[in-house]
């Protein structure tokens, strides 16, 4: 007990930077030397502490090991099914081999360039939003341009490229088409969605609260398989819509929702004053929203913005139970050669890692927008 | 004419301008897509309504919580789809919770080691995809050792790639007494729990509620089992050719779903967690501790109160999302709702009403947590004048 008290007591009064504190300096022994001084309070602070990193260290004596020499020592990197069977560790060669139907499944193997090439231009468009200084109208411009150039790449049929139907596209294309095109296409509706929500209107209000919590309450896979199999039927006779495009429409909707409610949280975030303001300067509805509010709620939203996007880019890995070839379908076809069926863990890790690499970088950045406004925002 | 002007420009008169059109461009959608509907299901010369509930269903469903066989009728096919949903997600909701709550505290800790490998835990189960992790679970599970070679984990409890195989109760009916004292136990702590708030809010006397609580809950079955004359004997699995007999199962599909869905949904929850805790001022602590409380009084009374009114809300959507990503089972061929909805309406075709139901089922789950969430959360929020 009196040891808990001397403890709480130094660190109440080093809270205190001003007040000279000889007294608590430790004698200069071992712990005075760096490493060891930060280890000591660090990681053996306590007695709880002590067992716990010892804990850690025995979880990494024993897992680390194994995983580099299956990972790295023991792996094969160019070498063929046979050379993989014989070798302990891991079977990179897989990835060598297959590397093209992973990222573009079926796409005619002479025609791959394209939606490399295309792939390469979105990541391009992508990397040019993320720089804050080209936020100006031009980057529609640039975003419009892009994908109507990323479209005549992967359909073809201009220029002198042959055309390639949009049934015979997958991979990382797929993967990265729905994603943006789901999440712009959303953006507009969820606006819409959340003025709804929040007009005094109550037959607008309560479509707007009924979709959103609708959407909100059922799974993607119900809304997957609603646009897949149900759309159809909706339509009258002979008038048929792409399954890609089904697809994009159901997790269209399905995002609005989601970024409906982040709009709201945005809306709601403004002050009552500037509503007030606006009215009192004669402003009708849509000028108030679209000259005083809408301006200052979205830049609040844009960090969940690119959460849901986030979201959004893992969600479209469920396309591949209404049959369409993203990259995870891609991934697991690619496996099914029989020489190296055996060897699908490596598959599964690699393409973990293209989606952990995306992912991380974009949350990372969302962080950092994050501050950023934050700093913006202080005067 | 300037009354007609002050009319139209009235808001009031606007405002149901604006709602009677877009409910009449509402409702003209809804009638053009059911009509659409309705014809390409008669030319199919599908049947609508819900009356195939009643039939029977001819399927059989691996694994299920009632008694359920090919000849029973698709309404009770559903019900066990949903049994399953619900069993795979309260099972993973508990996971996830305890492990959200480690990893979550984990982060904070002044041990700078488990704060590294909390964060690695968050950041890379955060940012893979579900789907891509169930599968990879699966595959796990798949290559397990057989029931052969598989290892005893802990005594009777074996664990294969046929799942996890542990023992049961040969007599379920001897432990009617156990059962009944815990029963008892338990509703005997909620009266005592309440008394003794009553108490400290009036003398201000406190009480060792929860040594009490344990000794009632534990304690009582536990004596009822021993009077009972102890009655333990079990059914444990033995190995028997290439698989097992007697004991209970979990299957293979069931375990790579409640790991990833927990495993899954805990990173997310120890991002909660932390934030909760961060939320707490540190001079809520202080000012504990300086009344003269202790540590576990002052994080108990002071600190937990505080957090959980910044934790509850986001934890509710966590356990909706937890609960609507179960339906990925269908990837991995556990049979939950969706799974059986599908099945239904591949034989029926009568694919809007399968969908329909399973839609309207996950609604009414959703609606019901966070109706429940909602009125803890009111309970547990800041009571001012």
């Amino acid at each position: 007990m009196s040891k808990d008290l001397t403890t709480r007591s130094t660190a109440w009064a080093a809270s205190f930077e001003e007040e000279p504190s000889q007294v608590m300096v430790p004698p200069p022994a071992l712990t005075a030397l760096k490493p060891f001084g930060w280890a000591k309070d660090n990681l053996f602070n306590s007695r709880l502490n002590t067992a716990l990193t010892l804990a850690c260290l025995a979880i990494l004596w024993f897992a680390v090991p194994p995983v580099v020499s299956w990972a790295l020592v023991n792996a094969t990197w160019l070498g063929t099914p046979e050379q993989c069977r014989a070798a302990e560790g891991a079977c990179w060669s897989i990835i060598a081999a297959k590397h093209r139907p992973i990222f573009f499944g079926t796409y005619p193997y002479e025609e791959q360039w394209r939606p490399l090439l295309a792939c390469a231009l979105f990541l391009v468009a992508l990397g040019v939003s993320a720089v804050r200084a080209c936020w100006r109208p031009w980057l529609v411009g640039v975003w419009v341009g892009c994908l109507g150039l990323m479209g005549a790449l992967m359909w073809g049929g201009v220029f002198g490229l042959t055309y390639v139907a949009n049934d015979r596209w997958g991979g990382l294309p797929i993967t990265l088409m729905l994603s943006v095109f789901a999440i712009a296409l959303a953006f507009p509706l969820s606006v819409v969605l959340a003025l709804g929500r929040q007009s005094g209107l109550p037959a607008i209000r309560s479509l707007c609260v009924g979709f959103i919590e609708l959407m909100r309450g059922v799974p993607l896979v119900s809304v997957l398989f609603m646009a897949s199999v149900m759309f159809p039927l909706f339509l009258p006779e002979g008038v048929t819509v792409d399954k890609l495009l089904r697809a994009l429409a159901g997790l269209t909707m399905f995002t609005a929702a989601y970024l409906a409610e982040a709009v709201r949280g945005g809306l709601q975030a403004i002050p009552r004053g500037q509503y007030e303001a606006a009215d009192a300067l004669g402003l009708s509805y849509w000028q108030k929203m679209l000259l005083i509010i809408l301006p200052q709620a979205l830049r609040i939203v844009i960090p969940p913005i690119v959460n849901q996007f986030i979201s959004c880019f893992k969600d479209t890995s469920l396309v591949t139970i209404v049959g369409l070839y993203d990259l995870l379908t891609a991934a697991n076809l690619a496996t099914t050669d029989p020489e190296w069926r055996p060897f699908f863990g490596e598959v599964y890790v690699f393409v973990g890692l293209i989606f952990w690499g995306f992912c991380y970088s974009m949350s990372r950045y969302s962080q950092w927008l994050e501050r950023e406004s934050n700093r913006y925002n202080r005067r | 004419m300037t009354n007609v002007t002050r009319f139209l420009n009235s808001a009031q008169v606007r405002g149901w301008f604006y709602q009677g059109l877009v409910v009449s461009a509402a409702a003209l959608t809804g009638w053009y897509l059911v009509s659409n509907t309705l014809t390409n299901l008669a030319k199919r010369g599908v049947a609508t309504g819900f009356d195939f509930l009643g039939r029977e269903a001819g399927f059989e469903i691996g694994e299920s919580l009632l008694a359920y066989s090919a000849a029973d009728t698709y309404l009770k096919a559903f019900a066990v789809g949903l049994l399953n949903t619900l069993a795979v997600s309260a099972a993973a909701v508990v996971l996830a919770s305890v492990l959200g709550l480690l990893v979550g505290v984990g982060r904070l800790s002044s041990n700078w080691m488990v704060g590294r490998f909390a964060t690695v835990y968050v950041e890379s189960v955060r940012n893979v995809p579900l789907l891509l992790q169930l599968i990879v679970w699966y595959a796990i599970i798949g290559r397990l050792p057989s029931p052969r070679t598989a290892p005893e984990l802990l005594p009777n409890l074996f664990l294969s790639n046929r799942g996890i195989k542990y023992p049961t109760l040969a007599d379920p009916g001897s432990h009617t007494p156990t059962l009944l004292a815990l029963a008892a136990g338990i509703a005997a702590t909620v009266v005592l729990v309440r008394w003794a708030r009553r108490r400290r809010e009036t003398t201000g006397k406190p009480f060792p509620t929860l040594p009490a609580a344990a000794a009632l809950v534990l304690g009582l079955p536990l004596a009822a089992f021993l009077l009972n004359g102890a009655p333990l004997a079990l059914d444990a699995p033995v190995r028997e050719g290439f698989d097992f007999a007697g004991g209970g199962t979990v299957s293979p599909e069931f375990t790579a779903l409640f790991i990833g869905l927990s495993v899954y949904t805990a990173g997310f929850i120890a991002e909660i967690v932390r934030s909760g805790i961060l939320a707490v001022p540190h001079g809520q602590t202080e000012a504990g501790l300086a009344l003269g409380l202790k540590p576990g009084q002052v994080l108990r009374l002071i600190i937990l109160p505080q957090a959980l009114r910044v934790i509850v809300p986001p934890l509710t959507s966590q356990y909706l999302n937890l609960t609507k990503n179960s339906s990925l089972a269908v990837a991995i061929g556990y049979p939950d709702l969706v799974s059986v909805s599908n099945t239904s309406a591949n034989q029926t075709g009568q694919v809007v009403e399968a969908v329909a139901l399973m839609m309207a089922v996950y609604l009414v789950i959703s609606l019901a947590i966070s109706t429940y969430m909602n009125w803890y959360n009111r309970k547990l929020s800041l009571v001012t004048r």
